[in-house]
């Protein structure tokens, strides 16, 4: 091998201060406060009487340089050559003349890129790789976004709900897009099949049985060969074991299917943050629109605003009205699997004689 | 010149349709400038997928000179019906803190990464990272070094410390309790080693978020989460408070502040005009003052919470953090060093005694709290607990018998 003459820097993240508009950094730290001149834009002024508007805009994550390019085009244009993107890959352009903000909100718009996501509407969907990318999916989580938010593009760009509604989609039950309001998770409904032709020469025996949560997987033998075993009574389908071995086949055509669940909130705001629940399962992972799932999620977003009051999220919309009532206005069927038989599972159980009729 | 042109996408093609931006007609573009057959091939092998509801991309072994993590290798698992899809690796970047970009260097990043692979990119992974997809290992080295000479470097990948996160921060809000940037830069710059080298039980993250709201989801998705808070006060203006309730309406201010308040610290005023907020009552909750954000502002003596333990479903279901330090100072250079020492602690003893694959979160939970504050050197506060303990077998220390 040739002898190496760049010696690597390990220099961890970018720095970040010439990554910000002059207007950004002379006034770094003294914000005053904010409103929001219409959605999708951000209107911050600060102690030295600075003022700096930003206009938010969707993309679809998965992007291309011919399409980074284009935003960069766009910032150059009208914020000096400065922009940035939200954790939930909306693209934020940043300008500190007033006279900007229309020309930047049609020149977005024009790049085929919605202007909103602020307020009280409904952001951009956060995902995972899916079939584009990632080694252990059980469908697409870019198609899945595209196919729910060309339905719900007109609440991107409004501020009607009763609060920010966040969504997410995840293609394992890892579940790497995160707790959101409204979520899509994959739901495997069968343990896996073991490909025992090449699982000795595949996988690590002992770390796949540590993997598994719940001790199903153990040592034996086939056609006189060391493999492993998966108690079907005790496998609770979570696909653990596949990310360690890819011979424990957890994924399939049929069997993998989508579940929807709702009420997860990362912000502190009035009740502390939550983890979602499970509210809709074994839908099937029809390709490439998902209606059976769209149409669901459609008809709890159409109920939460209808019934959600001003600054409830959905989980606390559902809280107060009760999950009877959820169940009832949303037409989602309650059943036995939505009752939790995990760890802690007796504190979601209603200690009391709360009951409402 | 047919045999340059995409192949027929019939599964994919719907997903050009509709109002919101498609990522398929992004790639179809890509590969038309472009003609990198990778991107032909990636479609292919995308549109197979939907049609048989199945992925076809496994791992395997790729990387750069000195590095052990950073490069999340894809080998197609169907070579001999796309070949042009046989590798397609993505490089992971730690983008600036808080996402912020100028077009210059990012420019810079989509010159290089044009000229060395697909010109796919994500951004942003759900970790935080830069991804840069497309990529076959011949390549990879001459990509990093090209980027690593601008003061690009790689992110976490497998059990190590990954890629961090941060909110906007002071560069564009009002409500940032600490400069989640800088933070953000210093702590992921003394973590690098271990973020380049996996050396840990499974992955550590760490998430910074100015304040309460939580932008970063640090909570949640991190194991270290560094969330703004304060001590004292909420400032109040009060002529900003009397114009709210002038145009907004007392009834506005009673149902969407007052009786949302979590601890019910706030009081409406006799005079109608004004409100009393009683600061020992608050939990920095946020709400009032997202709501009311020119009357209401955090109080100025300003620091972290930091909660530990935050992680996604794998494998004993989700956990949020929990608060370990209720309130650390956060201003200078001296306090983040004693931040990046406890913190150290908190590794090393997670390191030593984790089981495989075991976040430091589920680490907690099996060997129990109390061993952990006694292994970190932190004391028991109860800020850290919704409430005592309700059930009675415990081993407090004793004196032998006999």
């Amino acid at each position: 091998m040739a002898k190496r003459e760049y010696q690597t820097v390990e220099s961890g993240p970018h720095t970040y201060w010439d990554m910000l508009h002059p207007t950004i950094q002379k006034n770094y730290g003294q914000w005053k406060y904010h409103d929001r001149p219409r959605p999708g834009v951000l209107h911050h002024v600060s102690h030295t009487g600075d003022e700096v508007w930003t206009v938010k805009a969707g993309t679809h994550r998965q992007v291309t340089v011919d399409i980074a390019r284009r935003l960069c085009d766009i910032a150059d244009t009208y914020c000096d050559g400065f922009l940035r993107w939200t954790v939930r890959n909306n693209v934020e352009m940043t300008t500190d003349k007033e006279a900007n903000v229309e020309p930047l909100i049609k020149a977005l718009e024009a790049a085929g890129h919605p202007v909103g996501g602020t307020g009280n509407s409904i952001t951009s969907m956060a995902h995972t790789q899916g079939w584009l990318h990632c080694d252990i999916p059980a469908t697409d989580a870019s198609g899945v976004v595209k196919s729910i938010m060309d339905l719900v593009y007109d609440e991107f760009k409004r501020e009607e709900m009763p609060n920010r509604v966040k969504l997410s989609t995840s293609c394992c039950e890892i579940n790497c897009g995160g707790q959101a309001d409204i979520a899509i998770v994959v739901q495997h409904t069968r343990p896996p099949r073991i490909n025992h032709d090449i699982l000795a020469s595949t996988c690590e025996m002992p770390s796949t049985v540590a993997r598994c949560p719940v001790a199903a997987i153990r040592p034996t033998k086939v056609n006189g060969k060391p493999s492993l075993m998966v108690v079907e009574e005790k496998c609770i389908c979570c696909g653990a074991c596949f990310g360690a071995c890819p011979a424990m086949e957890i994924n399939h055509p049929e069997y993998s299917k989508l579940a929807i669940w709702i009420g997860g909130k990362n912000a502190n705001t009035r009740s502390r943050p939550t983890n979602m629940k499970l509210v809709a399962h074994g839908l099937p992972n029809n390709t490439a629109r998902w209606p059976e799932v769209a149409e669901k999620v459609l008809t709890i977003i159409k109920a939460y605003k209808e019934g959600g009051r001003d600054w409830e999220r959905v989980g606390e919309w559902a809280e107060r009205i009760g999950w009877k009532k959820f169940f009832e206005v949303t037409g989602l069927p309650f059943d036995k699997y939505m009752i939790d038989n995990y760890r802690h599972a007796r504190n979601s159980f209603n200690q009391s004689a709360h009951i409402r009729f | 010149m047919a045999e340059n042109k995409l192949n027929p996408t019939p599964n994919l093609d719907t997903l050009e349709e509709g109002p919101w931006p498609s990522f398929i007609s992004g790639f179809k573009e890509l590969y038309n400038r472009t003609g990198n057959t990778m991107v032909r091939g990636v479609l292919d092998q995308l549109n197979y997928s939907y049609e048989t509801r199945m992925g076809y991309w496994k791992g395997g072994v790729v990387g750069v000179h000195g590095y052990g993590a950073g490069i999340i290798s894809r080998y197609s698992m169907v070579p001999e019906l796309f070949p042009e899809a046989k590798e397609f690796h993505t490089m992971r970047i730690q983008p600036p803190p808080g996402l912020h970009y100028s077009t210059k260097a990012l420019r810079e990043v989509l010159d290089i990464w044009e000229k060395h692979g697909s010109g796919i990119i994500s951004m942003h992974g759900q970790t935080g990272n830069l991804q840069l997809q497309g990529v076959v290992q011949a390549n990879v080295q001459e990509l990093f070094d090209d980027l690593n000479k601008l003061g690009w470097d790689l992110g976490g990948a497998g059990a190590t410390v990954r890629t961090g996160a941060s909110c906007v921060g002071p560069a564009r809000c009002e409500m940032a309790c600490y400069d989640t940037l800088k933070m953000h830069e210093k702590v992921l710059k003394y973590f690098a080693d271990l973020t380049h080298r996996p050396q840990l039980p499974y992955k550590a993250k760490f998430k910074f978020s100015g304040c309460g709201n939580d932008c970063a989801n640090a909570i949640q998705r991190s194991d270290y989460a560094v969330i703004g808070t304060w001590k004292d006060e909420i400032q109040v203006d009060e002529a900003e408070v009397a114009k709210f309730i002038e145009t907004r309406g007392v009834a506005y201010l009673t149902n969407n502040v007052i009786t949302r308040c979590p601890t019910n610290a706030i009081v409406m005023n006799e005079d109608g005009k004004s409100i009393t907020i009683n600061n020992s009552d608050c939990v920095r909750c946020m709400h009032c003052l997202n709501v009311m954000t020119k009357a209401l502002s955090p109080g100025k003596e300003r620091g972290i919470a930091l909660l530990v333990g935050g992680k996604g479903h794998l494998k004993v279901g989700n956990m949020l953090g929990s608060v370990m330090v209720p309130f650390m100072k956060m201003e200078d250079e001296d306090d983040i060093e004693a931040f990046i020492d406890m913190i150290d602690s908190m590794i090393d003893y997670w390191a030593e005694n984790a089981l495989d694959h075991e976040r430091v979160g589920e680490t907690i939970e099996r060997v129990g709290m109390q061993q952990f504050l006694d292994a970190v050197g932190l004391e028991a506060n109860p800020d850290m607990v919704i409430q005592p303990r309700d059930n009675p077998y415990f081993k407090a220390p004793y004196e032998k018998v006999g």
